[in-house]
């Protein structure tokens, strides 16, 4: 870590972007798609569609009359199937719309939203079904709808992808960096910000000398449009990381960005927002980087959402080892699923398979308090006397010692010497406290 | 595709290589140069003290968990670490049974009762030697002439045994390499130093406890003495360095949090120079840093750390 990061901790994770120089490969439409009604933070969709339903390419099959919610559409156009009940990567249910592909892939009839306005642009966003592609699925509209919207002062576009072996966000830099700067110029019009900052992380040269050559024909003194380079040093691209460090500021505990003058976009959504101004095709793919120990041709695939994962791991070549650990997003901060019928999300980025030898679980030991954890903690979180408390059920502790803060990067975790679970303690510490607060 | 059941848990999927065994061999490569310093200052008692601790060290270690019926902890390396740091801590001439029984007491009673490796809450090889010199204090303050190898088991003044700096008959340089009469590990003030030099490049320890510990003696004899050569003998004599790099820098006794480490360390070197000044015993590193273990969970609570974006303490305060 450079001696002025703004930001404490952090941990050197490992890079793996063995698939950066793949460029991505399209897949044809696959047998059938599952479309998860809750694809984003909040409640989930409402089916729009019955059974026998035919569908189009684009077409709306579920929605939401709800704030924090976005459309989903029809990623391959079919026939709707079934109506059916999915476990989500996180163990909940979900309903999801399955539809049988007839493979033609007919595309509704869309037309390029007519936007003049920050009210328009607001119902262009939340109807192109967009939300944080990144990992959080949090629904656009609502992030570039701020309470203070005349006080953001500055747009922050994330590229840092700094979750090791990821690599789509730096193949949308690099395939459609047009997109990216068009993305940029609408918001930045519509929110009336008077500085973007492209944040990117110093592994990926390419990306970065891309975009600063296409920032420069647009980069003003009364709109200034910044690319970035950040140290290669996990977690950069968490939100109140990359806030820290593009401009200094500090999100306080149980804040939002939008509170120190900043909105903070995926990159990837950004490249989608402006394809969808100029189609009205919304969001109905998603680069995925398919790579691990198990996967014999690591590379980017565009997936239709809702695609099975076993198919997309089909279509990339298959496997070369037994699968032991399959992961939805990256290694840091992903989800590991039980099983390959999962559909994909709008959320995803990434489906790591590892075989036995990369997929063992290291035995904890007692913590010998050696205090790694605490260095390594962007949060600057004590995470030992975090887990006495957990251990003790001290729900008062956990709060003094603002567990609530913990994003679970991972950092602890990964540099553990007794390997002990911490961020599994912490969750555990989180849920506690969301307990308690419910109960009284 | 195959049964496809897999492997569910928590993130991160991906560790740092590293663990407690990898450290604690860290430590005991680092307490190399000290070892040949001290076999070679002392000879042959020397390496049957370090033999008889580091053995009576496992043995205790082994056998509590046997009989408590606990995971085998042997292989962390942790208790070779104590042996070895206890055995630094003893005369050479000390009764063998004697260095045996400190190492009965640093593991059984110090470490195995309160739960083992992570649970004690003083420095185990510092409990085995104050036991010690509490039971045996005529064995225990018998020194050895380095120079005369042993032969002769003549009772030598420590450095800090003398009436004031001004009539030591060593000077620096003596001290810095450590041909003394002293505790085995802790006579040769450049080895020792050179162990701290690579557990803090393998990061292994911050620098903070051993900087502001030695940092504190340095100044405050300074102050009291208005001497800056009896300031540097006073860091270089005794055990100061062995304490404030391997022993007051135990992660287990020390505070994690930074400004607790700060808060430590200025304690270790106060009461240090207390004891030294005007305490009944010639040397009190041993027990400023006891004291300071006992401290450190009250460190730990007033020096918490604000959360990332927190500006005061105006929620809990």
């Amino acid at each position: 870590m450079s001696l002025f990061a703004a930001v404490r901790g952090g941990v050197h994770a490992p890079h793996r972007k063995n698939t950066a120089e793949c460029e991505s490969v399209i897949m044809p439409p696959p047998a059938k798609v599952i479309l998860s009604m809750s694809q984003h933070i909040g409640p989930p969709c409402k089916p729009t569609v019955a059974v026998g339903d035919a569908v189009c390419v684009g077409q709306i099959v579920g929605d939401s009359d709800q704030l924090f919610s976005a459309p989903i559409h029809a990623s391959v156009s079919g026939t709707v199937s079934a109506i059916t009940e999915i476990t989500m990567p996180n163990g909940s249910k979900a309903q999801a719309v399955v539809i049988d592909s007839d493979g033609a892939m007919t595309p509704y009839p869309v037309e390029p939203p007519v936007v003049e306005n920050h009210a328009q642009f607001l119902a262009a966003v939340r109807a192109s079904g967009l939300v944080g592609l990144g990992g959080a699925g949090f629904p656009t509209h609502v992030k570039l709808n701020p309470k203070n919207l005349t006080a953001i002062d500055t747009l922050i576009i994330n590229a840092a992808e700094c979750e090791p072996y990821i690599t789509a966000d730096y193949r949308e830099c690099v395939e459609n960096s047009w997109d990216v700067l068009s993305g940029v110029q609408t918001i930045m019009e519509f929110l009336d910000t008077t500085r973007v900052i492209i944040a990117i992380e110093s592994n990926k040269p390419e990306a970065i000398r891309i975009l600063s050559e296409i920032a420069k024909t647009v980069d003003t003194a009364e709109r200034q449009v910044i690319v970035k380079s950040l140290p290669a040093r996990y977690p950069q691209g968490a939100e109140k990381v990359l806030i820290a460090q593009t401009t200094g500021r500090q999100v306080p505990p149980g804040k939002l960005p939008a509170d120190v003058g900043c909105v903070v976009m995926n990159v990837t959504s950004i490249a989608m927002l402006s394809r969808f101004l100029k189609t009205g095709m919304p969001l109905i793919t998603k680069r995925l980087t398919i790579d691990g120990s198990a996967i014999a041709n690591p590379q980017n695939v565009i997936v239709p959402l809702g695609t099975p994962i076993c198919d997309v791991i089909e279509f990339t070549g298959g496997l070369k080892a037994p699968v032991k650990k399959l992961l939805m997003g990256g290694p840091m901060m992903g989800t590991a699923l039980a099983d390959m019928s999962l559909p994909v999300l709008k959320q995803n980025n990434a489906i790591l398979a590892f075989a036995e030898e990369d997929a063992v679980l290291p035995e904890a030991s007692p913590c010998i308090r050696c205090g790694k954890c605490v260095s390594a903690c962007p949060m600057k979180l004590t995470p030992p006397t975090l887990a006495i408390a957990v251990q003790l059920e001290d729900v008062d502790a956990l709060q003094k010692r603002d567990v609530m803060t913990c994003m679970e990067c991972g950092c602890c975790a990964f540099s553990c010497p007794a390997k002990r679970p911490l961020v599994q303690i912490l969750r555990q510490g989180k849920d506690l406290v969301r307990a308690a607060s419910k109960k009284s | 595709m195959e049964d496809n059941r897999f492997l569910v848990s928590s993130s991160p999927h991906l560790r740092e290589d590293t663990s407690t065994r990898m450290i604690m061999l860290d430590v005991i490569i680092a307490l190399i140069p000290a070892l040949v310093a001290s076999i070679w200052l002392f000879g042959w008692q020397a390496v049957a003290v370090i033999v008889v601790c580091v053995g009576s060290c496992v043995a205790s270690e082994y056998l509590s968990r046997l009989i408590l019926k606990r995971p085998q902890t042997v292989g962390d390396l942790s208790c070779i670490v104590t042996g070895l740091l206890l055995a630094f801590n003893l005369p050479a001439s000390i009764p063998l049974w004697e260095a045996a029984l400190g190492g009965v007491v640093a593991i059984v009673v110090a470490k195995q009762m309160f739960g083992g490796i992570g649970h004690n809450f003083v420095n185990p090889a510092l409990i085995g030697r104050i036991v010690l010199l509490m039971s045996f204090p005529g064995d225990m303050n018998t020194w050895l002439n380095p120079v005369g190898r042993g032969l002769d088991a003549i009772s030598s003044a420590t450095p800090l045994a003398v009436q004031s700096v001004a009539e030591s008959p060593y000077d620096l340089g003596t001290l810095f390499f450590g041909a003394h009469a002293g505790s085995l590990g802790e006579t040769c003030a450049g080895a020792l130093i050179i162990g701290g030099i690579y557990l803090v490049i393998r990061r292994v320890i911050k620098p903070t406890i051993p900087l502001v510990y030695i940092g504190t003696v340095f100044v405050l004899t300074w102050l009291i003495t208005g001497q800056v050569y009896d300031a540097t003998y006073h860091i270089l004599a005794g055990g100061l360095m062995l304490g404030a790099i391997f022993m007051a820098t135990d992660y287990t006794t020390s505070p994690i949090t930074p400004w607790g480490k700060v808060i430590y360390a200025l304690g270790c070197g106060l009461l240090t120079v207390l004891i030294r000044q005007w305490g009944s015993l010639p040397e009190g590193v041993s027990f400023a840093i006891v004291i300071m273990n006992i401290l450190t969970p009250l460190i730990e609570r007033v020096t918490h750390s604000r959360p990332f974006g927190q500006k005061r303490r105006e929620r809990h305060a």
